[in-house]
């Protein structure tokens, strides 16, 4: 048995790299600083080692044999998932570009909301570090944060030391939209979080009022959504009077149509504070699982996020034609890669087409895909890259066990030589 | 495998030789002297008459990291312009601006260089810059790791912590990092746009630190000298773009008082407040400043017109220039109390008095610097223009009608603003083969690269001559990259790939007592977490490290 220190979760996001984890063979014991997120996702047993096609055991050869046929014979194959570390990321992209394939994250729905902003008018963002050691004011708009991801307070709010904040109890936390739903944003002086809620299907209309307070315009209505002009007033009031305001979001959670403008008036609330002298950053929630990764990866390979294709034997861009789940149910693809390292659970979609899934152990299936190959999950089976939601720090992933599982990077590149 | 490239004019000027003509000889991926008569050829390469220089050499080119990234992101409609597909050998990409990695790596390699230099890593960004130049093929690669606006040294300076500690926490980073320099971009600076200052003067103190850019500059500039890291420390200067920065960029040379330093992209740092739009051109003055301090080197970073997209660790002046994005969208982002980083897609426009003005001084300091051992061609890419611009450059360097015609052309009042007209310099292939190769490998410490003598490494270009040095030096017709043909008439023929050039400075290792405190305190990952392991840059099978001598240091 023995104790694995610093270690670095690719599962939580936010890049928790103080785990202490006990090991013993294959079985993984979190014993210090686990969460809700990452206790179970290390923990999880290897269940399933043995690739199958249709269900039945075969060697990995034979899959890899078996799923170079199924794609050799596809005309618009789709490689949806793409959940797994760097490595990965450029095996799979590899073998996309050979056979012309979509590339198309799981994550992309929620995120494409942020690329649409991003890419029509930019943003001004910041990262962990300076909202530990800077953020005097946090304004969380349409997330419940301790849900997101359990230990962001602890870590990066409530942290004891700081740079340059006296007392880091003394910031405000403000939340627009949803509520949080423990206790995670209460102070360690037990200040609590001042909640202005609202439904999601307000805050387009509420974040726009915002803006135009921001901006210094007045509204006559007194009221946006359940919300008070008032409180927007000193919502916007106390933005502007901040050292380093923090906007936060998760696209993913603004699940409401064109929630794009909203996350771009989120981006541009945060220019207009700083047009009007003072600084104030955004803070895009996401990036579990390797979404960012995929995003990266695909970002420095071909120029594009990952909601892409190489059907044209070049990458090309569509945030909404290349929607894999869409292409499949309107019969535009005839074959899905589903690689998905990190969740055992996020299981590929019911397809009427062959479905080639390389996944992480432990993944259980209603219909038995075509051919199933399990690997091992970056971090823990092998060593590997991911990124953290700020976009910034790739953390460098260790390897806690011996279980002998292929790598993503391993499985698609065998697949690609085979091809 | 013995290989002969015979007959070719040689310009060699890291050997003295200029225009000879000579055979070549290569074996396990290095050249030789000319082996005994009856050693074997097995592949000759009948070159006659045709230039041959060692590969080229970019010491300034934004090729890999996170702000490199965001800016691919930031522009699908510049890729769209500019898609390339797959071969059978090279994988698919796009330019244009900011090209993908792979695209990157063969158009460097098709325009005959062999390697690149990042010239902004942050540290706690290494690790990306890595990766992403782990997916350049062919080329060499190395990054000058940024310090100067990170909270660890500036917390240091303000407790007045003595040199060798500045110097062992450089030295660590420069390790934990994989570099092969240090730069500093708008010294301190990025620092205070964080604390909400909006410029920063070379003398003006950081309103939380209480340390000016000077005192960081001569710090930096002293570490990099006692350790022995053989570039100079690379500085992007204070108050980029701002008419009358010559005046900084002249104080910060007489600033560090004889330490070494590079200042990069020089152009955009060399603007004076003359004439009726109170624009004027420095190029003068800065040239004369370099010709007198033999410790200045410089890049030029020369803009050309058309779209590009500026890509900068100097956040405080991105967003102080955002107004000028074109198209109109930007990204600014503060980094982990570690640096920043700043997005502006950009069009230089020659019917524009400012870009037809800043084109012409990029040219004048050129043409107005006497020592090509110590100017270096860049477009800073791409914050000038795109590195696929070179060939243009250099005729525009070699071919003083083109010069003049391409001139006659711009904004009419820029015109009367420049000098240009009345140089009549024009570089000879001896100094292009300076700037590109010999100069620039001797000034970023490689050893046994940027030159073909007994040992050297076989980067080798071979052109055609031809009176059109744009047409000449966009179509080389072999490079030979560690010995190996990797392009042959301007075409990728195999792909390799290259090695990453790190200086590894030593330190007291009890600087990492604090560092790991801090690291636990402040940071957002552990100190062990931090640093980049050999195995990283490695472990793919592809990459591998060269580790360059560092020289003269007091550690």
């Amino acid at each position: 048995m023995t104790e694995i220190t610093e270690v670095p979760s690719p599962f939580c996001g936010i890049g928790t790299d103080d785990l202490i984890i006990q090991v013993d063979g294959n079985s993984l014991k979190v014993k210090e600083n686990g969460c809700a997120v990452n206790t179970p996702a290390f923990e999880q047993t290897i269940q399933n080692t043995s690739p199958t096609i249709a269900g039945k055991e075969v060697s990995l050869d034979e899959a890899v044999g078996k799923a170079a046929d199924l794609l050799r014979d596809s005309n618009q194959p789709v490689i949806g998932g793409c959940a797994t570390d760097v490595n990965g990321m450029r095996a799979l992209m590899a073998l996309a570009d050979r056979n012309g394939a979509v590339v198309d994250n799981m994550g992309f729905g929620g995120a494409k909301r942020n690329f649409l902003a991003m890419q029509d008018s930019g943003w001004m963002n910041t990262t962990l570090a300076e909202i530990k050691n800077r953020c005097d004011y946090l304004l969380v708009i349409g997330i419940d944060l301790e849900v997101f991801a359990p230990r962001f307070f602890e870590r990066y709010l409530w942290n004891e030391a700081s740079m340059f904040l006296p007392d880091t109890s003394d910031r405000k936390i403000v939340y627009l939209g949803k509520g949080p739903s423990g206790k995670a944003s209460t102070s360690p002086n037990n200040k609590k979080a001042k909640v202005l809620e609202c439904s999601n299907e307000d805050l387009p209309e509420v974040v726009a009022a915002l803006r135009t307070l921001v901006k210094g315009n007045s509204l006559v209505i007194e009221q946006v959504g359940s919300i008070a002009i008032k409180d927007l007033q000193f919502i916007a009031d106390q933005l502007k009077k901040a050292s380093y305001g923090v906007i936060t979001w998760a696209a993913g959670a603004l699940d409401f149509p064109h929630a794009e403008l909203t996350v771009q008036t989120v981006c541009e609330i945060v220019k207009d504070v700083n047009e009007s002298g003072n600084r104030c950053s955004g803070f895009p929630l996401g990036g579990k699982e390797g979404d960012q990764t995929a995003n990266q990866v695909c970002g420095w390979q071909t120029g594009y996020p990952a909601r892409m294709r190489f059907s044209s034997s070049f990458p090309e861009y569509d945030p909404f034609l290349y929607d894999s789940q869409k292409m499949l149910d309107n019969g535009e693809a005839d074959v899905l890669v589903w690689v998905q390292a990190f969740n055992s659970s996020a299981v590929p979609p019911q397809v009427a087409v062959p479905a080639i899934v390389i996944g992480r152990s432990g993944m259980q299936f209603d219909k038995e895909p075509d051919v199933f190959i399990p690997v091992g999950t970056p971090g823990i089976d092998h060593v590997g890259h991911a990124y953290r939601l700020d976009n910034v720090v790739a953390i460098r992933l260790k390897k806690l066990r011996e279980s002998g599982l292929p790598s993503t990077s391993e499985v698609l590149t065998a697949i690609e030589q085979v091809l | 495998m013995l290989t002969k490239l015979t007959g070719g004019i040689v310009y060699d000027p890291a050997n003295g030789v200029n225009g000879k003509q000579q055979d070549i000889f290569i074996e396990d991926g290095r050249i030789i002297k000319k082996p005994s008569k009856d050693a074997k050829v097995d592949k000759e390469y009948k070159i006659k008459d045709k230039v041959v220089m060692a590969g080229a050499i970019d010491l300034h080119t934004h090729i890999g990291g996170g702000k490199g990234n965001i800016a691919r992101m930031l522009m699908p409609e510049n890729h769209r312009l500019d898609a390339v597909a797959h071969t059978d050998i090279t994988r698919a990409g796009t330019g244009h601006a900011m090209p993908s990695t792979f695209t990157t790596g063969y158009r460097y390699a098709e325009m005959g260089y062999t390697a690149a230099f990042e010239p902004a890593v942050l540290p706690v960004n290494a690790r990306q810059a890595h990766m992403e130049m782990a997916d350049v093929p062919i080329l060499d690669k190395g990054g000058y790791v940024m310090l100067g606006s990170d909270d660890y040294l500036l917390r240091m300076m303000t407790a007045k912590k003595d040199q060798q500690a500045i110097n062992d926490y450089v030295a660590w980073t420069i390790r934990a990092a994989q570099g092969v320099g240090i730069k500093v971009v708008n010294a301190g600076g990025i620092s205070a746009f964080k604390f909400n200052q909006r410029k920063l003067d070379l003398d003006e103190k950081n309103s939380h630190y209480d340390v000016s850019p000077r005192e960081i500059l001569k710090s930096l500039a002293t570490a990099v000298k006692e350790l022995g890291i053989k570039h100079p420390l690379h500085v992007h200067g204070s108050n980029l773009g701002i008419p009358g920065n010559i005046e900084t960029t002249l104080n910060s040379i007489e600033g560090v008082e004889g330490l070494p330093m590079h200042l990069t992209h020089v152009q955009f740092h060399s603007y004076g407040t003359e004439g009726d739009f109170k624009f004027s051109s420095g190029a003068a003055q800065i040239a004369e400043a370099v010709n007198k301090n033999k410790n200045i080197s410089l890049d030029v970073g020369q803009i050309m017109f058309g779209q590009t997209v500026t890509a900068s660790g100097d956040n405080m002046r991105q967003y102080a220039n955002h107004g000028f994005a074109r198209p109109n969208k930007w990204v600014c982002m503060d980094i982990e109390c570690d640096a920043g980083c700043g997005l502006l897609p950009f069009k230089y426009r020659d019917q524009n008095f400012v870009n037809a003005l800043q084109w012409a001084i990029g040219l004048e300091i050129f043409l107005l610097v006497d020592d090509p051992w110590r100017i270096f061609l860049t477009t800073d890419h791409p914050n000038g223009a795109p590195f696929t611009s070179y060939p243009h450059l250099i005729r525009l360097l070699m071919d003083k009608s083109f010069r003049n015609d391409m001139l006659a052309t711009l904004h009419p009042e820029a015109q009367k603003m420049t000098t240009l007209a009345s140089i009549d310099r024009e570089y000879s292939l001896e100094e292009i083969a300076i700037l590109t190769r010999a100069g620039a490998a001797k000034i970023t410490g490689l050893v046994n690269r940027g030159a073909l003598g007994d040992g050297d490494w076989a980067d080798i270009t071979v052109y055609t001559e031809n009176k059109d040095r744009e047409k000449m030096f966009s179509k080389p017709d072999f490079v030979f990259k560690n010995g190996e043909l990797v392009v042959k008439k301007g075409k990728i023929e195999k792909v390799t790939w290259g090695t990453t050039h790190v200086v590894r400075p030593d330190y007291d290792a009890s600087v990492e007592k604090n560092l790991e405190k801090y690291f636990s305190r402040y940071m957002t990952m552990k100190m062990g977490n931090f640093k980049i392991s050999d195995d990283e840059l490695t472990e793919d099978g592809r990459g591998s490290i060269t580790v360059h001598p560092t020289v003269g240091g007091k550690v």
